[in-house]
C-alpha cells in the first residue's frame, strides 16, 4: 500500500472512531435521567453501540497499522490529536438537541458506511462497515420515528426541535468538511468526495423532514464549525476527555 | 443556596438545591398507553409474549420493544398490540378450564391403543 493511501486510511478510521467515541459518551450522559424509562434504555443502548463502534475502529488501527491498543487510543491520546467533528463535542442541552444531533449524525454515519461497504481497497473496513450497518439501521429508525412523532405533537415540542435543528444543522454540515486526504481516498475509490456524501445525506434527512413541520435553516453558517478533522476543537472536547479519562488516570494499568 | 454534591459530574452540573424541604414535586404527566410485545425468535416460530412497553403510537412501540426485549434474545420479528385491544377471560372463571369428568379417552394417547388393536387384527387375519 502506498504511504499516502495508508495515512489517508488511518486518518479516515480515526475520524470515524473519534466521532463515535465522543458522541457515545455524550449520549451516555442521559443514562438514568432520560425522558421516560423505555427511551432511557433505548438511548443508553445506542450510546453503548457507538462506543462499541469506536472500539472496533481503534482495533482496526491496532491490528492493521501497528498503532496502540483501543484503550490507549481512546483514553490516552491528548485532545489535540482527536479528529472528531465539533457536532459531537457540544454538551447536551435539552432532549430535543440530543435527538436532533443523533438524527443528523446517524444519517451521516449510515451514508458513509454504505459507501465503505462497497469499496475493496481496505477489506477489513469493508467487513466492519457491513456489521456496523446492522446497528445503524436501528439508530436511523429510532431517530426518524422520534423526530416525526415529536415534531407533529405539541407546539412546545415543535419549537424545541426547530431550535435544536437551527443550532445543530450548521455543525452537522461540518461533518463533511474537506480534508487533505480526501483526494487520495476518492482516487483510490475508498469513498466518494465529502461534497457528494453531504448531498446524499441532505437528501436522506430531507425525506424525513418532509413529514414534519420542521424547516432546515436557510444560509447556515458552518465555517466556524470546521476544524475538527485537523485537530482544531471546541473547548468542550478537552472537558469531556478530562471527565471520561478521570477513572482510568487513577491507575492506567488496572485490570478490569 | 447549597447544591447537591455528587460523585456523578452530571448531577453537579444540574445545580440541585440540597434542601429537600424546598423541593416542589411536579404535577404527574399523562401516561402513554401500553403495548404488549411478542417476539419471534426465528422465522416460522410462534411469536412469544415477552412483556409490555409504554408508547404513544405503534411505531414508537416497535422502536422501544426492539431495545427492551430483542437486545439479548434471538429475534427475527416483533409484534406489538395495544393492551386494550386484547380480550381476556375472567380469573373467576378459571375453573372452566378444569375437566369435571374423566375425558382422558379424548387425549392423543388413545390412538396408541387403537394402533395396537389394528396390528393385533392384522396378525389374526394373516
Amino acid at each position: 500500500m502506498k504511504p499516502e493511501l495508508k495515512s489517508a486510511l488511518i486518518d479516515l478510521v480515526f475520524r470515524l472512531g473519534d466521532d463515535d467515541f465522543i458522541l457515545g459518551h455524550r449520549h451516555s450522559e442521559w443514562i438514568g435521567i432520560g425522558p421516560i424509562l423505555e427511551e432511557d434504555i433505548a438511548f443508553s443502548s445506542m450510546a453503548q453501540d457507538e462506543i462499541g463502534h469506536a472500539e472496533a475502529y481503534y482495533q482496526l488501527l491496532h491490528e492493521h497499522f501497528q498503532l496502540p491498543d483501543p484503550d490507549t487510543l481512546g483514553f490516552e491520546r491528548p485532545w489535540q490529536e482527536f479528529r472528531c467533528a465539533h457536532l459531537v463535542e457540544y454538551p447536551n442541552k435539552d432532549y430535543a438537541f440530543s435527538l436532533v444531533r443523533h438524527f443528523l449524525y446517524d444519517h451521516a454515519e449510515h451514508i458513509r458506511l454504505q459507501a465503505l461497504q462497497k469499496q475493496d481497497v481496505f477489506k477489513p473496513l469493508k467487513e466492519l462497515a457491513k456489521r456496523l450497518l446492522r446497528e445503524e439501521k436501528y439508530h436511523v429508525f429510532h431517530a426518524n420515528t422520534w423526530i416525526v412523532q415529536l415534531s407533529n405533537g405539541s407546539e412546545e415540542a415543535r419549537v424545541r426541535l426547530q431550535t435544536a435543528l437551527d443550532e445543530a444543522y450548521p455543525m452537522a454540515l461540518a461533518l463533511f468538511e474537506p480534508n487533505e486526504h480526501e483526494k487520495t481516498l476518492v482516487e483510490a475509490k475508498v469513498l466518494p468526495s465529502e461534497n457528494e456524501l453531504q448531498k446524499e445525506w441532505l437528501r436522506a434527512i430531507q425525506k424525513v423532514l418532509e413529514q414534519t413541520p420542521l424547516k432546515l435553516p436557510e444560509n447556515p453558517q458552518w465555517e466556524m464549525h470546521k476544524g475538527g478533522r485537523v485537530g482544531k476543537h471546541t473547548p468542550h472536547l478537552e472537558a469531556i476527555i478530562e471527565e471520561m479519562t478521570e477513572v482510568r488516570r487513577l491507575d492506567p494499568q488496572a485490570e478490569w | 443556596m447549597p447544591k447537591v454534591r455528587s460523585l456523578d459530574p452530571r448531577i453537579n452540573r444540574l445545580g440541585i438545591d440540597d434542601d429537600l424541604s424546598r423541593f416542589e414535586p411536579e404535577e404527574p404527566l399523562e401516561q402513554w398507553p401500553t403495548y404488549e410485545v411478542f417476539v419471534q425468535p426465528s422465522r416460522g416460530d410462534q411469536h412469544q409474549h415477552v412483556g409490555a412497553v409504554h408508547a404513544p403510537t405503534p411505531e414508537m412501540a416497535l422502536v422501544f420493544a426492539k431495545e427492551q426485549f430483542a437486545r439479548r434474545l434471538k429475534c427475527a420479528n416483533i409484534w406489538v398490540v395495544r393492551t386494550k385491544d386484547i380480550y381476556y377471560t375472567a380469573y373467576e372463571d378459571e375453573d372452566m378450564f378444569k375437566p369435571g369428568v374423566d375425558k382422558s379417552y379424548r387425549e392423543a394417547f388413545g390412538y396408541k391403543e387403537t394402533r395396537k388393536k389394528i396390528e393385533q387384527f392384522k396378525k389374526q387375519q394373516s
